[in-house]
Protein backbone atom coordinates (compact mmCIF):
# COMPACT_ATOMS: atom_id res chain seq x y z
CA UNK A 1 0.00 0.00 0.00
CA UNK A 2 1.52 3.68 -0.94
CA UNK A 3 0.14 6.79 -0.25
CA UNK A 4 -3.17 7.29 -3.08
CA UNK A 5 -1.96 10.41 -5.08
CA UNK A 6 -4.01 13.62 -4.74
CA UNK A 7 -5.45 12.93 -8.61
CA UNK A 8 -5.97 9.09 -7.70
CA UNK A 9 -8.02 10.50 -4.48
CA UNK A 10 -10.36 13.14 -5.91
CA UNK A 11 -11.23 10.93 -9.07
CA UNK A 12 -11.98 8.50 -6.24
CA UNK A 13 -14.81 10.91 -4.59
CA UNK A 14 -15.93 12.31 -7.65
CA UNK A 15 -16.36 8.42 -9.01
CA UNK A 16 -18.42 7.69 -5.60
CA UNK A 17 -20.61 10.89 -6.06
CA UNK A 18 -21.25 10.23 -9.27
CA UNK A 19 -22.17 6.48 -8.77
CA UNK A 20 -24.48 8.21 -5.88
CA UNK A 21 -26.71 10.23 -8.72
CA UNK A 22 -27.41 7.66 -10.84
CA UNK A 23 -28.26 4.72 -8.72
CA UNK A 24 -31.34 7.19 -7.46
CA UNK A 25 -33.64 8.86 -9.38
CA UNK A 26 -32.38 12.18 -8.52
CA UNK A 27 -30.15 12.75 -11.38
CA UNK A 28 -33.08 11.54 -13.61
CA UNK A 29 -35.55 13.79 -12.13
CA UNK A 30 -33.16 16.79 -12.14
CA UNK A 31 -32.15 16.34 -15.86
CA UNK A 32 -36.05 16.33 -17.19
CA UNK A 33 -37.12 19.28 -14.99
CA UNK A 34 -34.23 21.02 -16.16
CA UNK A 35 -34.80 20.98 -20.07
CA UNK A 36 -38.35 21.01 -19.11
CA UNK A 37 -37.71 24.36 -17.17
CA UNK A 38 -35.12 25.78 -20.03
CA UNK A 39 -38.08 24.66 -22.84
CA UNK A 40 -40.82 25.91 -21.48
CA UNK A 41 -39.19 29.77 -20.88
CA UNK A 42 -37.62 29.36 -24.11
CA UNK A 43 -40.67 28.61 -26.31
CA UNK A 44 -43.63 29.75 -24.11
CA UNK A 45 -42.49 32.86 -22.42
CA UNK A 46 -39.81 34.20 -24.81
CA UNK A 47 -42.27 32.89 -27.76
CA UNK A 48 -38.83 31.64 -29.38
CA UNK A 49 -40.22 30.76 -33.19
CA UNK A 50 -42.49 33.71 -33.04
CA UNK A 51 -39.55 36.00 -32.64
CA UNK A 52 -38.46 35.25 -35.79
CA UNK A 53 -34.45 35.33 -34.88
CA UNK A 54 -32.24 32.25 -35.21
CA UNK A 55 -30.16 32.67 -32.23
CA UNK A 56 -29.50 31.52 -28.75
CA UNK A 57 -30.14 34.70 -26.80
CA UNK A 58 -34.17 33.97 -25.91
CA UNK A 59 -32.38 30.40 -25.29
CA UNK A 60 -28.84 31.50 -22.74
CA UNK A 61 -30.94 34.13 -20.92
CA UNK A 62 -33.10 32.05 -18.67
CA UNK A 63 -30.22 30.01 -17.36
CA UNK A 64 -29.58 31.98 -13.93
CA UNK A 65 -33.06 32.15 -13.29
CA UNK A 66 -33.53 28.02 -13.91
CA UNK A 67 -29.57 27.87 -11.99
CA UNK A 68 -30.83 30.24 -9.12
CA UNK A 69 -33.25 26.90 -7.88
CA UNK A 70 -31.77 24.05 -9.52
CA UNK A 71 -28.41 24.16 -8.55
CA UNK A 72 -28.65 24.66 -4.79
CA UNK A 73 -31.27 21.44 -5.22
CA UNK A 74 -28.26 19.65 -6.56
CA UNK A 75 -25.78 21.28 -3.93
CA UNK A 76 -27.51 21.53 -1.03
CA UNK A 77 -26.65 17.49 0.00
CA UNK A 78 -22.91 17.35 -0.95
CA UNK A 79 -22.52 18.05 2.53
CA UNK A 80 -25.51 17.95 4.68
CA UNK A 81 -26.30 15.05 4.36
CA UNK A 82 -22.95 13.69 5.13
CA UNK A 83 -23.10 15.09 8.25
CA UNK A 84 -27.07 14.11 9.10
CA UNK A 85 -25.76 10.59 8.28
CA UNK A 86 -22.90 10.70 10.47
CA UNK A 87 -20.71 9.45 7.14
CA UNK A 88 -18.65 12.76 7.64
CA UNK A 89 -16.86 10.77 10.70
CA UNK A 90 -15.54 8.03 8.32
CA UNK A 91 -15.02 10.72 5.45
CA UNK A 92 -12.67 12.86 7.56
CA UNK A 93 -10.82 9.89 9.40
CA UNK A 94 -9.49 8.68 6.25
CA UNK A 95 -6.00 9.42 4.81
CA UNK A 96 -7.51 12.48 2.93
CA UNK A 97 -7.08 16.25 2.92
CA UNK A 98 -10.34 18.15 3.41
CA UNK A 99 -9.29 19.97 0.07
CA UNK A 100 -9.24 16.68 -1.52
CA UNK A 101 -12.57 15.93 -0.49
CA UNK A 102 -14.07 19.47 -1.32
CA UNK A 103 -12.54 19.10 -4.89
CA UNK A 104 -13.96 15.70 -5.29
CA UNK A 105 -17.23 16.60 -4.26
CA UNK A 106 -17.88 20.29 -6.25
CA UNK A 107 -16.24 18.42 -9.47
CA UNK A 108 -18.51 15.77 -9.76
CA UNK A 109 -21.47 17.69 -9.05
CA UNK A 110 -20.45 20.24 -11.69
CA UNK A 111 -20.19 17.64 -14.02
CA UNK A 112 -23.07 16.58 -13.26
CA UNK A 113 -24.61 20.05 -14.41
CA UNK A 114 -22.21 19.81 -17.24
CA UNK A 115 -23.87 16.37 -18.65
CA UNK A 116 -27.34 18.31 -18.03
CA UNK A 117 -26.31 21.07 -19.93
CA UNK A 118 -25.53 18.81 -22.72
CA UNK A 119 -28.90 17.79 -23.02
CA UNK A 120 -30.06 21.11 -24.15
CA UNK A 121 -27.89 20.84 -27.04
CA UNK A 122 -30.91 19.33 -29.56
CA UNK A 123 -31.70 23.89 -28.72
CA UNK A 124 -27.99 24.52 -30.73
CA UNK A 125 -29.06 21.79 -33.81
CA UNK A 126 -33.06 23.49 -34.01
CA UNK A 127 -31.37 26.81 -34.31
CA UNK A 128 -28.78 25.50 -36.58
CA UNK A 129 -31.53 24.10 -39.15
CA UNK A 130 -34.10 27.17 -38.67
CA UNK A 131 -30.92 29.64 -39.75
CA UNK A 132 -27.93 30.29 -39.43
CA UNK A 133 -26.14 31.24 -35.95
CA UNK A 134 -22.59 32.45 -35.29
CA UNK A 135 -21.23 28.97 -33.49
CA UNK A 136 -18.89 30.80 -32.04
CA UNK A 137 -20.99 32.90 -29.58
CA UNK A 138 -22.91 29.75 -29.17
CA UNK A 139 -20.10 28.20 -27.84
CA UNK A 140 -19.13 30.70 -25.83
CA UNK A 141 -22.05 31.16 -23.87
CA UNK A 142 -21.88 27.44 -23.15
CA UNK A 143 -18.64 27.87 -21.86
CA UNK A 144 -20.20 31.35 -19.96
CA UNK A 145 -23.18 28.76 -19.07
CA UNK A 146 -21.02 26.02 -17.44
CA UNK A 147 -18.34 28.67 -15.36
CA UNK A 148 -21.88 30.31 -14.10
CA UNK A 149 -23.06 27.01 -13.36
CA UNK A 150 -19.96 25.85 -11.67
CA UNK A 151 -19.87 30.24 -9.89
CA UNK A 152 -23.54 28.86 -8.63
CA UNK A 153 -22.29 25.60 -7.18
CA UNK A 154 -19.57 26.57 -5.44
CA UNK A 155 -22.07 29.05 -3.29
CA UNK A 156 -24.34 25.68 -2.61
CA UNK A 157 -21.15 23.73 -1.32
CA UNK A 158 -20.16 26.35 0.83
CA UNK A 159 -23.48 26.66 2.27
CA UNK A 160 -24.69 22.64 2.95
CA UNK A 161 -21.07 22.50 5.05
CA UNK A 162 -23.64 25.64 7.29
CA UNK A 163 -26.00 22.98 8.29
CA UNK A 164 -27.16 19.33 8.71
CA UNK A 165 -30.54 20.26 7.58
CA UNK A 166 -30.46 20.29 3.42
CA UNK A 167 -33.54 22.75 3.55
CA UNK A 168 -31.79 25.24 5.49
CA UNK A 169 -28.82 25.10 3.09
CA UNK A 170 -30.96 25.45 0.27
CA UNK A 171 -32.43 28.38 1.01
CA UNK A 172 -29.35 30.35 2.12
CA UNK A 173 -28.03 29.28 -1.04
CA UNK A 174 -30.82 30.71 -3.02
CA UNK A 175 -30.26 33.87 -0.92
CA UNK A 176 -26.79 34.23 -1.83
CA UNK A 177 -27.15 32.94 -5.55
CA UNK A 178 -30.31 35.58 -5.64
CA UNK A 179 -27.91 38.63 -4.49
CA UNK A 180 -24.99 37.94 -7.15
CA UNK A 181 -27.57 37.46 -10.04
CA UNK A 182 -29.67 40.35 -9.04
CA UNK A 183 -25.98 42.75 -8.81
CA UNK A 184 -26.03 43.33 -12.28
CA UNK A 185 -29.93 42.33 -13.15
CA UNK A 186 -30.92 45.80 -15.43
CA UNK A 187 -34.19 46.83 -13.47
CA UNK A 188 -31.93 46.84 -9.97
CA UNK A 189 -28.68 48.72 -11.60
CA UNK A 190 -31.42 51.11 -13.27
CA UNK A 191 -33.12 51.62 -9.57
CA UNK A 192 -29.78 52.16 -8.00
CA UNK A 193 -28.14 54.64 -10.94
CA UNK A 194 -30.90 56.84 -10.03
CA UNK A 195 -28.92 58.01 -6.87
CA UNK A 196 -25.96 55.88 -7.01
CA UNK A 197 -22.61 57.37 -8.72
CA UNK A 198 -21.62 55.66 -11.35
CA UNK A 199 -18.52 53.83 -10.50
CA UNK A 200 -20.49 52.32 -7.84
CA UNK A 201 -23.29 51.04 -10.18
CA UNK A 202 -20.34 49.68 -12.29
CA UNK A 203 -18.85 47.73 -9.25
CA UNK A 204 -21.73 46.12 -7.82
CA UNK A 205 -22.47 44.75 -11.34
CA UNK A 206 -19.27 43.79 -11.48
CA UNK A 207 -20.07 41.35 -8.95
CA UNK A 208 -22.89 39.95 -10.56
CA UNK A 209 -22.73 36.44 -11.93
CA UNK A 210 -24.99 38.41 -15.23
CA UNK A 211 -22.71 40.73 -16.15
CA UNK A 212 -19.70 38.50 -16.79
CA UNK A 213 -22.51 35.40 -18.38
CA UNK A 214 -23.72 38.52 -20.68
CA UNK A 215 -20.07 39.39 -21.58
CA UNK A 216 -19.30 35.96 -22.40
CA UNK A 217 -22.33 35.35 -24.42
CA UNK A 218 -21.23 38.35 -26.77
CA UNK A 219 -19.02 35.45 -28.41
CA UNK A 220 -15.45 36.22 -26.97
CA UNK A 221 -13.74 34.65 -24.06
CA UNK A 222 -12.41 37.60 -22.05
CA UNK A 223 -9.89 36.23 -20.09
CA UNK A 224 -12.06 38.46 -17.40
CA UNK A 225 -14.81 37.07 -17.05
CA UNK A 226 -13.37 33.36 -16.98
CA UNK A 227 -11.31 34.88 -14.16
CA UNK A 228 -14.23 36.06 -12.28
CA UNK A 229 -15.83 32.99 -12.13
CA UNK A 230 -12.70 30.94 -11.34
CA UNK A 231 -12.12 33.59 -8.15
CA UNK A 232 -15.77 32.84 -6.94
CA UNK A 233 -15.72 29.23 -7.34
CA UNK A 234 -11.77 29.15 -5.43
CA UNK A 235 -12.69 31.70 -2.78
CA UNK A 236 -16.58 29.75 -2.02
CA UNK A 237 -14.25 26.57 -2.18
CA UNK A 238 -12.39 27.73 0.45
CA UNK A 239 -14.85 28.91 2.72
CA UNK A 240 -15.99 25.64 2.28
CA UNK A 241 -12.81 23.47 3.33
CA UNK A 242 -12.95 26.45 6.33
CA UNK A 243 -16.19 25.32 7.79
CA UNK A 244 -15.35 21.65 7.37
CA UNK A 245 -12.47 21.64 8.96
CA UNK A 246 -14.06 24.14 11.51
CA UNK A 247 -16.60 21.55 12.58
CA UNK A 248 -13.79 19.15 13.90
CA UNK A 249 -13.12 21.19 16.89
CA UNK A 250 -16.99 21.92 17.45
CA UNK B 1 1.52 1.47 19.88
CA UNK B 2 -0.95 4.14 21.00
CA UNK B 3 0.04 7.05 22.90
CA UNK B 4 -3.16 8.84 24.51
CA UNK B 5 -1.65 11.75 26.97
CA UNK B 6 -2.89 14.11 28.61
CA UNK B 7 -6.08 13.94 26.80
CA UNK B 8 -8.79 16.89 27.33
CA UNK B 9 -11.78 17.95 25.21
CA UNK B 10 -14.63 20.97 26.11
CA UNK B 11 -18.24 20.94 24.25
CA UNK B 12 -19.27 24.53 24.90
CA UNK B 13 -17.69 24.60 28.32
CA UNK B 14 -18.54 21.14 29.51
CA UNK B 15 -16.12 19.06 29.95
CA UNK B 16 -16.57 15.63 28.07
CA UNK B 17 -12.48 14.45 28.34
CA UNK B 18 -10.19 15.45 31.41
CA UNK B 19 -6.70 14.46 31.81
CA UNK B 20 -6.87 11.20 29.90
CA UNK B 21 -3.61 9.06 29.53
CA UNK B 22 -3.38 5.52 28.60
CA UNK B 23 -1.38 3.67 25.53
CA UNK B 24 -2.40 0.61 23.82
CA UNK B 25 0.42 -1.98 22.93
CA UNK B 26 0.32 -4.14 19.69
CA UNK B 27 -1.01 -7.44 20.84
CA UNK B 28 -3.44 -5.76 23.19
CA UNK B 29 -7.08 -5.87 22.98
CA UNK B 30 -8.16 -2.38 25.31
CA UNK B 31 -11.56 -2.60 26.60
CA UNK B 32 -12.79 1.21 27.05
CA UNK B 33 -15.31 1.08 29.30
CA UNK B 34 -17.70 3.98 30.66
CA UNK B 35 -21.30 4.49 31.37
CA UNK B 36 -23.13 6.17 28.59
CA UNK B 37 -21.73 9.79 28.42
CA UNK B 38 -18.48 9.04 29.91
CA UNK B 39 -16.53 10.39 26.93
CA UNK B 40 -15.44 7.27 24.91
CA UNK B 41 -16.49 7.95 21.69
CA UNK B 42 -15.11 11.58 22.45
CA UNK B 43 -11.99 10.10 23.08
CA UNK B 44 -12.29 7.78 20.04
CA UNK B 45 -12.40 10.88 18.02
CA UNK B 46 -9.26 12.85 19.07
CA UNK B 47 -7.82 9.81 18.93
CA UNK B 48 -8.26 9.15 15.11
CA UNK B 49 -8.75 12.94 14.14
CA UNK B 50 -12.11 13.71 14.22
CA UNK B 51 -11.98 16.14 16.56
CA UNK B 52 -9.31 17.68 17.59
CA UNK B 53 -8.30 17.88 21.46
CA UNK B 54 -8.40 20.93 23.26
CA UNK B 55 -4.95 19.87 25.07
CA UNK B 56 -3.26 16.68 25.26
CA UNK B 57 -1.44 14.46 23.01
CA UNK B 58 -2.41 11.60 20.80
CA UNK B 59 0.74 9.45 18.87
CA UNK B 60 -0.14 6.50 16.78
CA UNK B 61 2.62 4.14 15.58
CA UNK B 62 4.98 7.56 16.50
CA UNK B 63 2.84 9.95 14.48
CA UNK B 64 0.68 12.81 16.20
CA UNK B 65 -2.59 12.41 14.80
CA UNK B 66 -2.77 16.12 15.14
CA UNK B 67 0.56 17.23 13.24
CA UNK B 68 0.99 14.66 10.39
CA UNK B 69 -2.78 13.45 10.27
CA UNK B 70 -2.38 11.17 7.04
CA UNK B 71 0.50 9.46 8.18
CA UNK B 72 -1.08 8.53 11.47
CA UNK B 73 -4.38 7.79 10.07
CA UNK B 74 -3.21 5.78 7.01
CA UNK B 75 -2.14 3.47 10.11
CA UNK B 76 -5.86 3.30 11.61
CA UNK B 77 -9.16 1.30 11.05
CA UNK B 78 -12.01 3.21 12.45
CA UNK B 79 -14.96 1.93 13.20
CA UNK B 80 -17.27 4.73 14.57
CA UNK B 81 -20.45 4.30 16.58
CA UNK B 82 -23.56 3.55 14.74
CA UNK B 83 -21.18 2.32 11.94
CA UNK B 84 -22.05 5.00 9.37
CA UNK B 85 -21.93 3.96 5.63
CA UNK B 86 -23.41 4.96 2.34
CA UNK B 87 -26.12 3.34 2.44
CA UNK B 88 -27.22 4.17 -1.51
CA UNK B 89 -23.94 2.16 -2.41
CA UNK B 90 -23.99 -1.37 -3.15
CA UNK B 91 -21.67 -3.65 -0.24
CA UNK B 92 -19.04 -3.99 -3.07
CA UNK B 93 -18.72 -0.96 -4.59
CA UNK B 94 -18.49 0.97 -1.05
CA UNK B 95 -15.15 -0.96 -0.29
CA UNK B 96 -14.34 -0.49 -3.89
CA UNK B 97 -13.90 3.20 -2.83
CA UNK B 98 -12.88 2.64 0.51
CA UNK B 99 -9.94 0.36 -1.07
CA UNK B 100 -9.62 3.60 -3.85
CA UNK B 101 -8.83 6.42 -1.10
CA UNK B 102 -6.46 3.81 0.96
CA UNK B 103 -4.31 3.87 -2.67
CA UNK B 104 -4.40 0.36 -3.75
CA UNK B 105 -4.78 0.40 -7.96
CA UNK B 106 -5.73 -2.30 -10.11
CA UNK B 107 -5.94 -5.67 -9.56
CA UNK B 108 -4.29 -5.64 -6.17
CA UNK B 109 -7.74 -3.74 -5.03
CA UNK B 110 -9.89 -6.01 -6.30
CA UNK B 111 -7.91 -8.52 -4.64
CA UNK B 112 -8.44 -6.68 -1.07
CA UNK B 113 -12.10 -5.88 -1.56
CA UNK B 114 -12.85 -9.98 -2.42
CA UNK B 115 -10.59 -10.88 0.71
CA UNK B 116 -12.16 -8.45 3.17
CA UNK B 117 -15.48 -9.65 2.22
CA UNK B 118 -14.34 -12.93 2.70
CA UNK B 119 -13.27 -12.28 5.76
CA UNK B 120 -16.51 -10.38 7.16
CA UNK B 121 -19.08 -12.78 5.39
CA UNK B 122 -19.94 -10.50 3.06
CA UNK B 123 -19.55 -12.35 -0.39
CA UNK B 124 -23.37 -13.06 -0.39
CA UNK B 125 -24.44 -9.66 -0.36
CA UNK B 126 -21.73 -8.38 -2.20
CA UNK B 127 -24.45 -6.53 -4.72
CA UNK B 128 -26.83 -6.05 -2.69
CA UNK B 129 -27.21 -2.00 -1.86
CA UNK B 130 -26.60 -1.53 1.71
CA UNK B 131 -29.52 -0.04 3.29
CA UNK B 132 -30.95 -3.35 2.02
CA UNK B 133 -29.10 -4.93 5.21
CA UNK B 134 -30.18 -6.01 8.62
CA UNK B 135 -28.55 -3.89 10.98
CA UNK B 136 -25.95 -6.71 11.69
CA UNK B 137 -24.92 -6.58 8.24
CA UNK B 138 -24.53 -2.77 7.74
CA UNK B 139 -22.03 -3.03 11.10
CA UNK B 140 -20.39 -5.65 9.51
CA UNK B 141 -19.56 -3.61 6.16
CA UNK B 142 -18.23 -0.74 8.56
CA UNK B 143 -16.09 -3.73 10.24
CA UNK B 144 -14.59 -4.47 6.64
CA UNK B 145 -14.27 -0.98 5.83
CA UNK B 146 -12.32 -0.86 9.11
CA UNK B 147 -9.72 -3.74 8.53
CA UNK B 148 -9.43 -3.14 4.43
CA UNK B 149 -5.66 -1.84 4.40
CA UNK B 150 -5.04 -4.41 7.42
CA UNK B 151 -4.07 -1.59 9.88
CA UNK B 152 -1.54 -1.58 12.94
CA UNK B 153 -4.14 -0.06 14.65
CA UNK B 154 -8.06 -0.32 15.46
CA UNK B 155 -10.50 1.50 16.84
CA UNK B 156 -13.82 0.47 17.36
CA UNK B 157 -16.32 2.36 19.11
CA UNK B 158 -19.07 -0.36 20.21
CA UNK B 159 -18.38 -2.65 17.60
CA UNK B 160 -21.41 -5.05 18.56
CA UNK B 161 -24.47 -2.36 19.72
CA UNK B 162 -27.33 -3.52 18.27
CA UNK B 163 -26.10 -7.22 17.27
CA UNK B 164 -27.89 -10.44 18.21
CA UNK B 165 -25.85 -12.64 20.57
CA UNK B 166 -24.88 -14.37 17.53
CA UNK B 167 -23.58 -11.55 15.29
CA UNK B 168 -21.76 -10.44 18.58
CA UNK B 169 -20.22 -13.68 18.82
CA UNK B 170 -19.41 -13.71 15.44
CA UNK B 171 -17.90 -9.87 16.17
CA UNK B 172 -16.02 -10.93 19.06
CA UNK B 173 -14.21 -13.98 17.05
CA UNK B 174 -13.13 -11.60 14.03
CA UNK B 175 -12.08 -9.70 16.90
CA UNK B 176 -9.45 -11.58 18.71
CA UNK B 177 -8.17 -13.39 15.69
CA UNK B 178 -7.11 -10.17 14.30
CA UNK B 179 -5.38 -9.29 17.47
CA UNK B 180 -2.21 -10.47 17.64
CA UNK B 181 -0.40 -8.13 15.28
CA UNK B 182 -2.43 -5.29 15.77
CA UNK B 183 -3.30 -3.06 18.74
CA UNK B 184 -7.09 -2.63 19.44
CA UNK B 185 -9.05 -0.26 21.32
CA UNK B 186 -13.26 -1.64 22.02
CA UNK B 187 -15.48 0.79 23.65
CA UNK B 188 -17.99 -1.24 25.39
CA UNK B 189 -20.73 -1.04 28.19
CA UNK B 190 -21.31 -4.32 27.95
CA UNK B 191 -19.12 -6.07 31.19
CA UNK B 192 -19.26 -9.32 29.48
CA UNK B 193 -18.34 -8.25 26.18
CA UNK B 194 -15.47 -6.89 27.78
CA UNK B 195 -14.37 -9.95 29.49
CA UNK B 196 -14.88 -12.00 26.63
CA UNK B 197 -12.44 -10.08 24.52
CA UNK B 198 -10.31 -8.10 26.04
CA UNK B 199 -6.51 -8.31 27.63
CA UNK B 200 -7.04 -5.27 29.73
CA UNK B 201 -9.29 -2.62 30.76
CA UNK B 202 -9.75 0.84 31.60
CA UNK B 203 -12.72 2.49 32.87
CA UNK B 204 -13.64 5.82 32.46
CA UNK B 205 -16.32 8.69 34.28
CA UNK B 206 -16.75 11.63 33.63
CA UNK B 207 -14.31 12.04 30.93
CA UNK B 208 -11.58 10.45 34.06
CA UNK B 209 -9.94 7.87 33.99
CA UNK B 210 -10.78 5.59 37.10
CA UNK B 211 -9.36 2.17 36.27
CA UNK B 212 -6.59 0.94 34.36
CA UNK B 213 -6.20 -3.00 34.61
CA UNK B 214 -6.71 -6.88 33.60
CA UNK B 215 -10.36 -8.24 33.66
CA UNK B 216 -9.55 -10.65 36.13
CA UNK B 217 -7.99 -8.24 38.86
CA UNK B 218 -11.07 -5.64 38.15
CA UNK B 219 -13.19 -8.83 39.79
CA UNK B 220 -11.42 -9.17 42.72
CA UNK B 221 -12.64 -5.61 43.64
CA UNK B 222 -16.00 -6.73 43.50
CA UNK B 223 -17.25 -6.99 47.21
CA UNK B 224 -18.58 -10.85 46.60
CA UNK B 225 -14.84 -11.54 44.95
CA UNK B 226 -13.76 -14.79 47.31
CA UNK B 227 -17.21 -15.03 49.37
CA UNK B 228 -18.55 -18.59 49.27
CA UNK B 229 -22.44 -19.16 48.28
CA UNK B 230 -24.10 -22.01 49.95
CA UNK B 231 -26.85 -24.08 49.67
CA UNK B 232 -28.38 -26.49 52.02
CA UNK B 233 -31.04 -29.13 52.75
CA UNK B 234 -33.68 -27.37 55.39
CA UNK B 235 -32.12 -27.75 58.88
CA UNK B 236 -31.29 -25.19 62.49
CA UNK B 237 -30.31 -22.19 61.00
CA UNK B 238 -28.87 -20.73 64.00
CA UNK B 239 -26.92 -24.11 64.62
CA UNK B 240 -25.46 -23.51 60.75
CA UNK B 241 -24.58 -20.04 60.84
CA UNK B 242 -22.52 -20.31 64.32
CA UNK B 243 -20.56 -23.26 63.09
CA UNK B 244 -19.58 -21.02 60.00
CA UNK B 245 -18.78 -18.49 61.54
CA UNK B 246 -16.60 -20.62 63.90
CA UNK B 247 -14.19 -21.64 60.23
CA UNK B 248 -10.81 -19.90 60.27
CA UNK B 249 -10.68 -16.71 58.05
CA UNK B 250 -14.66 -16.31 58.05
CA UNK B 251 -15.79 -12.70 58.73
CA UNK B 252 -19.47 -12.48 58.42
CA UNK B 253 -22.79 -14.72 56.86
CA UNK B 254 -25.25 -13.74 55.44
CA UNK B 255 -28.89 -15.22 55.04
CA UNK B 256 -30.07 -15.16 51.53
CA UNK B 257 -33.27 -17.52 51.98
CA UNK B 258 -34.68 -20.16 54.86
CA UNK B 259 -37.41 -21.80 53.58
CA UNK B 260 -39.35 -25.19 53.84
CA UNK B 261 -37.77 -26.21 50.76
CA UNK B 262 -34.03 -24.82 52.16
CA UNK B 263 -31.15 -22.94 52.82
CA UNK B 264 -28.56 -20.28 50.77
CA UNK B 265 -26.35 -18.18 52.85
CA UNK B 266 -23.76 -16.21 51.79
CA UNK B 267 -20.26 -16.20 53.67
CA UNK B 268 -17.40 -13.57 53.48
CA UNK B 269 -13.75 -13.89 54.13
CA UNK B 270 -11.90 -11.47 56.15
CA UNK B 271 -10.33 -10.51 52.67
CA UNK B 272 -10.79 -11.56 49.06
CA UNK B 273 -7.79 -13.52 49.21
CA UNK B 274 -8.20 -15.73 52.34
CA UNK B 275 -9.37 -18.88 50.80
CA UNK B 276 -12.14 -20.31 53.38
CA UNK B 277 -13.97 -22.49 51.30
CA UNK B 278 -12.33 -25.92 52.48
CA UNK B 279 -12.77 -24.94 55.96
CA UNK B 280 -16.68 -24.44 55.44
CA UNK B 281 -16.92 -27.84 54.05
CA UNK B 282 -14.99 -29.45 56.89
CA UNK B 283 -16.57 -27.70 59.29
CA UNK B 284 -20.08 -28.53 57.74
CA UNK B 285 -19.18 -32.13 56.87
CA UNK B 286 -19.56 -33.51 60.39
CA UNK B 287 -23.44 -33.71 59.72
CA UNK B 288 -26.16 -33.56 60.56
CA UNK B 289 -25.82 -30.47 57.61
CA UNK B 290 -26.88 -31.06 53.63
CA UNK B 291 -25.02 -29.31 50.94
CA UNK B 292 -26.62 -29.40 47.92
CA UNK B 293 -24.37 -26.53 46.24
CA UNK B 294 -20.97 -24.44 47.10
CA UNK B 295 -19.29 -22.26 44.82
CA UNK B 296 -16.69 -19.48 45.12
CA UNK B 297 -17.65 -16.04 44.08
CA UNK B 298 -15.46 -14.78 41.36
CA UNK B 299 -16.70 -11.47 41.75
CA UNK B 300 -19.65 -9.35 39.42
CA UNK B 301 -18.20 -6.91 37.18
CA UNK B 302 -21.44 -5.14 37.22
CA UNK B 303 -21.28 -4.43 40.48
CA UNK B 304 -17.76 -3.16 40.26
CA UNK B 305 -18.88 -0.91 37.44
CA UNK B 306 -21.32 0.19 39.14
CA UNK B 307 -19.86 1.00 42.35
CA UNK B 308 -16.48 2.47 40.46
CA UNK B 309 -18.78 4.64 37.67
CA UNK B 310 -21.01 5.77 40.74
CA UNK B 311 -18.79 7.35 43.15
CA UNK B 312 -17.14 10.60 42.43
CA UNK B 313 -13.16 9.88 41.56
CA UNK B 314 -11.50 10.81 44.12
CA UNK B 315 -13.10 7.85 46.54
CA UNK B 316 -12.31 5.28 44.05
CA UNK B 317 -8.71 6.35 43.40
CA UNK B 318 -6.01 3.55 43.21
N1 LIG C 1 -21.05 17.27 19.66
C1 LIG C 1 -21.28 17.41 20.97
N2 LIG C 1 -21.65 18.60 21.47
C2 LIG C 1 -21.86 18.78 22.77
N3 LIG C 1 -21.72 17.82 23.70
C3 LIG C 1 -21.36 16.60 23.28
C4 LIG C 1 -21.11 16.33 21.90
N4 LIG C 1 -20.75 15.03 21.78
C5 LIG C 1 -20.76 14.52 23.03
N5 LIG C 1 -21.13 15.45 23.93
C6 LIG C 1 -21.21 15.26 25.39
O1 LIG C 1 -19.97 14.80 25.86
C7 LIG C 1 -20.12 13.78 26.81
C8 LIG C 1 -19.37 12.53 26.38
O2 LIG C 1 -20.02 11.97 25.25
P1 LIG C 1 -19.51 10.68 24.50
O3 LIG C 1 -18.05 10.81 24.26
O4 LIG C 1 -20.38 10.48 23.32
O5 LIG C 1 -19.79 9.55 25.59
P2 LIG C 1 -19.85 7.96 25.42
O6 LIG C 1 -19.39 7.59 24.07
O7 LIG C 1 -18.96 7.45 26.51
O8 LIG C 1 -21.28 7.57 25.65
C9 LIG C 1 -21.62 13.56 26.96
O9 LIG C 1 -22.02 14.25 28.11
C10 LIG C 1 -22.21 14.16 25.74
O10 LIG C 1 -23.48 14.70 26.00
MG1 LIG D 1 -20.35 6.59 22.60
Amino acid sequence: MKPSGTTAIVLAVLRREMQSYFVSPVAYVFIVIFLLLLGFFTFQVTRFFEAGQADLQGFFQWHPWVFLFLVPAVAMRLWSEERRLGTIELLLTLPVTVTQLVMGKYLAAWLFIGIALLFTFPMVLTVAYLGDPDMGAVFCAYVGSFLMAGAFLSVGSMTSALSRNPVVCFILAVVVCLFFILAGYPPVTGTISAWAPVWLVNRVADLSFLSHFLSLQRGVIDLRDVLYFVSVITFMLYLNGVLVRGRKSA
Amino acid sequence: MIEVDALSKTYSGVPAVEDLSFSVAKGEILGFLGPNGAGKSTTMRMITGFLTPDRGTVRVGGYDVVREPLAARRKIGYLPENAPVYEDMTVQSYLDFIARIRGFGGAQRKKRVDATMARCFLGDVRFQTIHTLSKGFKQRVCFAQSILHDPDYLVLDEPTDGLDPNQKHEVRQMIREMSVHKAIILSTHILDEMEAVCTRAIIIARGRLVVDETPERLRTRSPLHGAVSLSLAPCAVDELTARLQGVEGVDRVALLAAEGTGVTLRVFPRAPEVAIAEGIVRALGIGPFHIRSLFVEKGRLDEVFREITQTPPSATAH
